[in-house]
């Protein structure tokens, strides 16, 4: 803070009477100097290295296979996304119940799937049939209604969708019920004294203003989710590393082709980050007051500003 | 038509709200050891107390934030969390005990004004959502409200773009939005500066001259002696005295009240 009351005039008239001599930075410049030479050494090497095979990459990158695989990735990361919040939901709210019948099962249920490796569930929920025969739905009275064989039930996209579900939404109770409980209590108080039904008031009082607290943390889980899905094709299902792999598989062409899929990972998530902003001020748009605040594109906005100071600065 | 027991219970029909001997614990600790108290419709109730005497958890269980233990405790003649039916005390569903509630208004200390909505949307929310309201209609009232309360012009701001005073006078707006039968305070204005603290007196004082029938519990005393139709001391988890502000802020019968107004005043 500026603690010199530097508008006055008669302060700034006596500045003016001296040169100021603004303080020199020799290292940070002798730093930036090796970082650059260093960043210059990385783009030759990596331009000029035939073992990338830079045309090759660009003649994948819009490969019907690659953006069929991009699209299974992009689609299982939000119905997985969804399928985890709702059941994250849930088992917050059980978490947060005085019943004891309640909140324990809900503390298991992170503790089992918080507490194993994703891979080990997917390949777990992919084998259920050993486990399980058939899946049988008994009912006491009518007896067996119906009984299907797993393996027909269980096929590599719903041992995904099932496995990553659950093992995700180990993460999202945890993230929403610390969203929950970072609502006042007095919310709840006058919500409920205004004649509010507990659902209700969870709608519309509770959950928008815990979204706040939900949404960044939920961001990063849905970029992170959308890598674990790469794990998917171990089992065979034909997201975008699964396509990338069928692909060299046949060219041997194995560089390149990771190369396509690491540019579509990187492109989704960069995609996600700014719509993660977007969603982070919708939600806070009480402290934006009727301005319109920098959303999404405020991280990129900062560093074209950086570029002008480092103009300014030559 | 709503079943009425004053005759029963001979009480009578003028009585908002009747409290006798209503106790209520929390585990083995006792709050409240029977209190007794009766607000006519369209009067004005001080309660005053040292900290601990059980006056928010007395307001608390008027609109049934807690629950009694014993004793008889009826708003507008209805038991609260209770039906009367064939001689027996049936116990309200969740549905019906939100519906008893939406007829009360509550103020709190530390207003609880919905941080993510605006003014109006504050005070439009619960009369569409929860009385079934048009969005028009509950609009018109919600600005006619805020006229009254002299923000008429703040509808569009957000709850933390205003002055404690004015977050109050907003709150007490939005519990009228629901055309309330009773309103009751926990002292409203023990979280404003002073110089906040005559803006929401002068608004609650309007709203007394109006008519409504107001539960107000405060350390202003003044505005008691001013006001209130009756002032109630609590102590303890009882009613240690009540009667006519003037008198007895005067002349207390009680050591006990003598003790605390010469505190307070
Ligand atoms: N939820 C609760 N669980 C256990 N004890 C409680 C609970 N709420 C209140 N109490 C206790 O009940 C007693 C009365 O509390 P209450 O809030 O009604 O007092 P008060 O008269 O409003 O005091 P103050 O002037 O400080 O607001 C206190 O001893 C308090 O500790
Ligand atoms: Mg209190």
């Amino acid at each position: 803070m500026n603690v010199l009351p530097l508008k006055d005039d008669s302060v700034a008239a006596k500045r003016a009477q001296f040169t100021v001599v603004p303080l020199r930075h020799p290292w940070r410049w002798a730093a930036a100097a090796i970082v650059a030479i260093l960043l210059l050494l990385l783009l030759q090497a990596v331009v000029s290295n035939p073992n990338l095979q830079w045309p090759v990459v660009a003649s994948y990158i819009l490969n019907p296979i690659i953006l069929r695989g991009l699209w299974v990735t992009v689609g299982l990361t939000l119905v997985i996304m969804f399928f985890a919040s709702v059941i994250g939901m849930i088992v917050a709210l059980m978490m947060l119940s005085p019943s004891k019948m309640l909140s324990l099962p809900a503390a298991g249920f992170i503790w089992w799937f918080r507490g194993t490796p994703a891979l080990v569930q997917l390949i777990l929920w992919y084998n259920l049939s050993l486990i399980f025969k058939d899946i049988t739905l008994w009912l006491p009275g009518l007896g067996t209604v119906f009984s299907v064989p797993t393996n027909t039930v269980m096929t590599p996209l719903v041992a995904a969708v099932v496995a990553l579900s659950l093992h995700e939404a180990g993460y999202m109770a945890e993230i929403i019920r610390n969203g929950l409980k970072s609502v006042n209590r007095g919310q709840t108080e006058a919500a409920l004294c205004l004649g509010m039904k507990p659902s209700l008031l969870l709608r519309r009082i509770v959950i928008p203003q815990a979204m706040r607290v939900i949404i960044p943390p939920t961001g990063n889980e849905t970029i992170n989710l959308l890598k674990t899905t790469s794990l998917v094709s171990i089992i065979a299902v034909g997201d975008l590393l699964y396509s990338a792999q069928a692909i060299y598989a046949r060219t041997f062409e194995t560089i390149p082709l990771l190369l396509v899929a690491t540019f579509w990972y990187l492109v989704v998530v960069s995609i996600m980050t700014v719509g993660q902003g977007y969603l982070e001020r919708h939600y806070s748009r009480d402290e934006a007051g009727h301005d319109p605040a920098p959303g999404g594109f405020s991280r990129l906005g900062s560093i074209l500003m950086m570029r002008e100071k480092w103009r300014g600065a030559q | 038509m709503k079943t009425n027991h004053f005759e029963r219970f001979a009480i009578s029909p003028s009585v908002m709200i009747h409290a006798s001997d209503v106790r209520k614990s929390y585990g083995s600790l006792e709050v409240l050891k029977g209190v007794n108290i009766s607000v006519p419709n369209g009067s004005v109730a001080c309660i005053i107390g040292p900290s601990g005497s059980g006056k928010s958890t007395f307001l608390r269980c008027i609109n049934h934030l807690e629950e009694i233990n014993s004793g008889l405790l009826l708003v507008d003649g209805d038991f609260v969390g209770y039906r009367l039916k064939d001689d027996k005390l049936h116990e309200l569903r969740a549905s019906q005990i939100c519906a008893r509630r939406a007829e009360i208004g509550m103020v709190f200390q530390h207003f609880n004004l919905f941080p993510h909505m605006t003014v109006l949307e504050n005070l439009i929310e619960a009369p569409i959502k929860v009385r079934g309201e048009h969005r028009a209609e509950a609009r018109l009232h919600a600005l006619e409200l805020l006229r009254r309360v002299g923000l008429a012009e703040k509808a569009t701001a957000f709850p933390r773009q205003l002055s404690g005073g004015q977050q109050q006078r907003v709150a007490i707006a939005r519990a009228l939005a629901m055309r309330p039968k009773v309103l009751l305070f926990d002292e409203p204005t023990s979280a404003l500066d002073p110089e906040l603290v005559g803006e929401v007196l002068s608004v609650m004082k309007d709203l007394a001259r109006d008519g409504m029938t107001m539960v107000v519990v405060t350390h202003e005393i003044g505005f008691a002696r001013e006001v209130a139709d009756q002032l109630i001391f609590m102590d303890g988890g009882t009613v240690m005295e009540q009667g006519d502000p003037r008198e007895m802020i005067a002349n207390p019968q009680s050591p006990r009240t003598r003790e605390f107004l010469a505190k307070v005043l």
